[in-house]
């Protein structure tokens, strides 16, 4: 076999898996609501469905709109997918291994907020420039936040590649950086309760708002990235907080699932009994998922002076 | 100054000419003079006379239960504002000077109230805002959710709200001039659906309109019986609107139980009569069915559970610290801005305005079984939605009482023709707020005029000025603690 082959074979596959599996987080934290509020709930597969039907349908482009309205869903969606090929989904450092993949990570998915939000600016209207300045707004904080974990697990792990941070995880700063972690994830997905993902209000929409606009297989791929963003941090997270690292492959690919799964749970669960916040009281939350991972990174320093 | 007007209770009729009747200078001065007192403006609206109008005033005297009823000679070309004075007539007058162009002078915004254009056929100036950080939002009247049409337009400082300007009239389809001009028995469908939610409130306001006239009252079990469907309108619209609040803060629980709440107490207005927004069953002189032996034990064992679950959903709202983060100082409305603005329902009374036609003007079952204004003094979306708590509470009390002592006798009496050349005026409290209904007769007995005020007409105001200085992203929540109807104000 050609040396080459089976990397990219490999890297090939869990582009697929990451692609194929993503649009089920969503499911999980719907049914999770549903079956929270006492309803059945759309199917666990709903997601697909709809991508499926957005596909089929013609585009309808705004008079006003320039190329980026394409190109920015697009630019958004790759960067997503590069950002998901560089976290490892088994112990075997099965991510892309790059030095320093970490800072690679956030700028990934700040170019994919990028591109969403230039998209969102560039029909000129009020409603989506609105959701734009709200969403890079939490970025600024979220961003500190997500970097300070990020920091933590590369001086627990010793590495600032991705695919070698998370081997020796489940330090003492876990309980920590999953408190801190967990606060990203809802903020980077505008969940509930920094954004309502059901809402139909377009004057307090975060992320639903800048793709008014959009319409046919562009929100398609609008839709689906925001599932797989929302994977990658279900599964960053797991990898954060569980020790997977001296299991086998299949049982490390089972656990990271299943655990990725239970995140979803617990995303629907936060959901269903916490009401949204006020815009002006985010910071105040963001700033505490900051300090929570600050001092897992304080205690990783230190505890890495007194080892 | 109440010597100048006819006093009457509520409801009432009164012959045309003994309408006490002033030029048109001293009407507006008068009753600016009766509101200076403490009077409130129910309703101010012209009535055709040849080539001329003349205006009439309709004003509640809550301390003395007593409504006053004056007009102006005929009269064509302007005339002395009363906005000037009294910010609560404003809509009245813009309404009087886009129907028969009688011009206020010294109105500070006289601009369209229902037509979507400007006098000139051009579009509506709105109110704007200068400066380097202001920004505005127009929103509507096309809506991303299924709601009616209505026009927003925001001046915003970044997140912040300066100004709010509301635009209605989308929803005009001339609901008053079709009255006249339909044929006897359409009327009632009409009247049922000026604001579909409201639908017996605003019957029971038409059916009050046509007692009176014609000298006659509803048999007891009748008037007992109506209240029993107002307060079941009631109970459905606030328990929809615990939950939509809840909605509006993404707290499932509360918006989950609401919803089904809502759907139970519509189905035991459709136990009644059939109707889940209790249409075809109240007429003139009464009701058209009973309720009684099963459905009567029936509806009384669904009431108690119905009412039991709503509450519970309540505490899950109040006990949740993230709610009443969203739902504390937000949306304040002072009382003396409510007062001002003439505001009815639960959106005064949640500025502490004690206002409640029930208690004011009490007529059927609510003159002989008393209901206590539901009031908190905070004026914030957290006030809107614990007076709508309260009122819940205080519709259970009065229920339980009324459906343990519901007369015996007739539903329906005979109808007696409509009297020729008189007035009559009948109040009812709605689950949004007075609803006031104005009725004239001609020289035949058939209608002359009839003039329609929701409470909704004076409530709009109320959200524009809770607005000021809010956050952008707290409209929706702001919108839905007034939830007024769009229909009722535009007719």
């Amino acid at each position: 076999m050609i040396a080459w082959a089976e990397p990219v074979a490999s890297t090939l596959l869990r582009a697929i898996a990451w692609i194929a599996l993503a649009p089920l987080v969503p499911g999980i934290i719907h049914r999770t609501k549903a079956w929270i509020a006492g309803r059945r709930g759309p199917p666990i597969l709903q997601l697909y469905y709809d991508l499926a039907r957005l596909w089929r349908k013609e585009v309808v482009w705004s008079s006003v709109a320039s190329p980026m309205h394409l190109l920015g869903p697009a630019v958004a969606w790759v960067a997503v997918l590069g950002a998901a090929l560089l976290v490892p989904t088994d112990a075997a450092h099965a991510g892309l291994d790059l030095p320093g993949s970490a800072i690679l990570f956030v700028y990934l998915l700040a170019l994919a907020r990028f591109g969403t939000a230039a998209a969102a600016m560039d029909t000129g209207s009020a409603f989506e420039g609105m959701g734009a300045a709200r969403e890079v707004s939490y970025a600024v904080l979220s961003e500190v936040a997500l970097v300070t974990g990020l920091l933590a697990l590369s001086v627990h792990g010793g590495s600032a590649s991705l695919a070698h941070m998370f081997d020796a995880s489940g330090g003492v700063g876990s309980a920590l950086l999953a408190g801190g972690l967990f606060v990203v994830l809802l903020a980077e997905n505008c969940r509930v309760p920094f954004d309502d993902p059901n809402t139909h209000l377009e004057l307090t929409m975060v992320h639903e708002v800048m793709v008014l606009d959009h319409s046919g297989p562009p929100l398609a791929v609008i839709l689906h990235g925001a599932s797989l963003k929302l994977a990658i941090f279900s599964v960053l997270l797991v990898k954060a907080v569980v020790p997977l690292g001296q299991h086998s492959p299949l049982v490390a690919v089972a656990v990271l699932g299943a655990a990725a799964a239970g995140v979803g749970v617990g995303v629907g669960i936060a959901e269903s009994l916490m009401a949204r916040l006020a815009f002006r009281r985010v910071p105040l939350l963001l700033t505490t998922a900051f300090l929570l991972n600050l001092f897992a990174l304080l205690v990783e320093v230190e505890g890495g002076r007194l080892r | 100054m109440t010597n100048v007007r006819a006093l009457l209770c509520n409801p009432a009729a009164i012959a045309w000419d003994a309408v006490p009747c002033r030029p048109v200078a001293d009407l507006v001065s008068e009753t600016a003079a009766a509101l200076q007192t403490g009077a409130r403006l129910c309703a101010w609206f012209g009535v055709p006379d040849g080539a001329n109008t003349v205006l009439v005033a309709v004003l509640a005297f809550d301390a003395q239960h007593q409504v006053g009823i004056a007009r102006s000679e005929p009269h064509r070309g302007p005339l002395p504002s009363l906005t000037a004075q009294h910010p609560q007539a404003q809509a009245f007058e813009r309404e009087v000077f886009e129907q028969y162009g009688l011009e206020p002078l010294g109105h500070p915004w006289l601009k369209p109230l229902r037509r979507v254009t400007g006098a000139d056929g051009g579009p509506i100036a709105f109110y704007s805002l200068g400066g380097g950080e202001v920004h505005e939002v127009a929103v509507g009247p096309v809506h991303a959710g299924i709601i009616e049409p209505g026009h927003f337009r925001f001046q915003c400082e970044g997140e912040l709200v300066r100004n709010l300007e509301i635009a209605l009239g989308y929803q005009h389809r001339g609901a008053e001039a079709a009255f006249l001009a339909a044929p006897p028995a359409a009327r009632w469908p009409l009247i049922e659906t000026l604001a579909g939610d409201t639908s017996i409130g605003h019957g029971l306001a038409y059916a009050g309109v046509q007692e009176a006239l014609g000298g006659f009252q509803a048999p007891p079990r009748a008037q007992y019986l109506r209240a029993y469907a107002l307060e079941l309108e009631r109970l459905a619209n606030h328990t929809g609107d615990l939950g939509a609040l809840a909605n509006d803060v993404a707290f499932a629980p509360t918006s989950a139980v609401c919803g089904k709440v809502r759907g139970d107490f519509l189905n035991l207005t459709a136990l009644l009569c059939g109707n889940r927004f209790g249409r075809h069953w109240l007429r003139a002189g009464g009701v058209r069915w009973d309720l009684a032996g099963d459905r009567l034990r029936d509806s009384v064992e669904r009431l108690h559970a119905a009412l039991a679950d709503v509450e519970s959903a309540a505490r899950w709202l109040w006990a949740s610290g993230s709610v009443r983060a969203r739902f504390d100082v937000t949306g304040t409305l002072s009382g003396e801005i409510a007062a001002q603005l003439g505001l009815v329902g639960p959106a005064a009374r949640a500025s502490g305005r004690t206002t409640d036609v029930r208690a004011d003007h009490p007529w059927g079952a609510y003159a002989e079984m008393p209901v206590a204004p539901q009031v908190d003094r905070h004026g914030d979306v957290a006030a809107r939605a614990a007076v709508r708590r309260l009122e819940i509470h205080e519709t259970s009390d009065f229920l339980a009482r009324l459906l343990h002592n519901l007369p015996d006798g007739p539903l329906l009496g005979e109808p007696a023709t409509l009297p020729a050349d008189h007035l009559a005026v009948a109040l009812v409290e709605g689950w949004r707020g007075q609803i006031c209904h104005v009725g004239l007769t001609g020289r035949a007995g058939q209608w002359r005029h009839y003039k329609v005020v929701d409470p909704s007409f004076l409530n709009w105001p109320g959200l524009a000025m809770a607005l000021r200085d809010q956050a952008i992203s707290d409209f929706p929540l702001c919108n839905k603690s007034f939830n007024l109807s769009y229909c009722g104000h535009d007719l």
